[in-house]
């Protein structure tokens, strides 16, 4: 027997302790929640079927016509994650997450720079320049990028409380299509790795988690599925259930040919 | 002319507080960078627009990937 499976402790207490931290921050849930593209009535159901604790929002410019606040609408447990959505350039995305500060929400803040309209592919070289400034300035900065060992390497070191590398396109629902580079990040930085755009289905997020993943970010997924809580309740389960595989460790695959699980004596032929 | 979130408006002598109440913006859900600067909330009552200012007024909205 293995040590885990001599555990005295229940499997609903071994996943109540199970948990990663974001800037000294404890957080239990491992889904990621945006909150765009939604109405604004979905938001609590979806937050309270994805059992999210971290709920990203953007910065944008204030209509006088639009009389709703999305705070009014996000549960007071979580905590908000403002993206720097729309920054062209680090100093942009530094401007965005001072005004995300004034709009009193604590000191997380994901870096979002994409120069790029077309494919809105994040900019490695900003970003990183970016998390340096706001990590030096007390922010818990989460940086949206692509997965590059290099510029994962370099974020570490500008003081990234966390990596979130893109699965594929933003808003695309393809899937873990940078599946290969996105085991090498978990492997290689010593920092959680949150993969972030491009999930589009619940299988996918649990198989990102069984590789080792320490969270999934999604939005899209959720607001152009047919019911939004229930699709919210499915990736819930879906990374709960890749995060029991990971932590239990996965069975092993065989190179070739067939492995009985059946005793091989007894048979009734013999 | 004072420049708000892009728009030139004829708000010059008007105080900011004001401005916010008078289009309607609720003061507790905003941020305001005023030439580049991000004014706390008490500096509203204390700032008079004047011609060339830029003032950008946000909040928080939906968004994620």
């Amino acid at each position: 027997m293995t040590e885990s499976t001599k555990s005295t402790k229940s499997i609903e207490e071994r996943m109540a302790e199970d948990s990663f931290t974001l800037g000294g921050h404890k957080f239990h849930s491992r889904f990621i929640l945006g909150s765009g593209k939604y109405s604004l009535e979905l938001i609590d159901a979806a937050v309270r079927y994805a059992e999210a604790e971290l709920v990203t929002v953007a910065v944008r410019r204030a209509n006088t016509k639009e009389k709703e606040n999305i705070l009014d609408y996000v549960p007071k447990t979580v905590t908000l994650l403002p993206n720097t959505s729309g920054a062209r350039t680090a100093e942009e995305a530094v401007r965005i997450a001072h005004l995300a500060k004034a709009l009193g929400c604590g000191d997380f803040v994901k870096i979002e720079i994409m120069r790029d309209s077309k494919y809105l592919l994040p900019d490695n070289n900003e970003t990183i320049r970016a998390t340096e400034i706001l990590a030096k300035e007390g922010f818990v900065v989460l940086p949206y990028m692509y997965p590059d060992l290099y510029a994962a390497r370099a974020l570490v070191d500008a003081g990234a409380a966390a990596v979130m590398p893109l699965a594929a396109p933003i808003g695309s629902n393809k899937g873990l299509a940078t599946k290969e580079f996105l085991q090498i990040l978990i492997d290689e930085i010593d920092l959680p790795i949150i993969v972030d755009a491009g999930i589009g289905k619940p299988s996918e997020a649990c198989a990102a988690m069984e590789m080792g993943a320490a969270a999934i970010m999604a939005n899209t997924a959720l607001a152009t599925a047919g019911d939004v809580p229930l699709m919210a309740s499915a990736f819930r389960d879906a990374i709960r259930a890749g995060r029991k595989a990971y932590l239990s460790g996965l069975g092993r695959v065989l190179r070739r040919g067939a492995a009985a699980s059946d005793p091989l004596t007894g048979f009734l032929h013999d | 002319m004072v420049t708000i979130n892009g728009e030139a408006q004829a708000r010059d002598g008007m105080m900011l507080l004001d401005l916010l109440k008078e289009a309607d913006y609720d003061s507790r859900a905003v941020a305001v960078e005023y030439n580049g600067a991000i004014l706390e909330k008490a500096a509203y009552e204390t700032t008079v627009l004047q011609d060339g200012d830029v003032v950008e007024i946000v909040c928080f909205m939906g968004g994620g990937a």
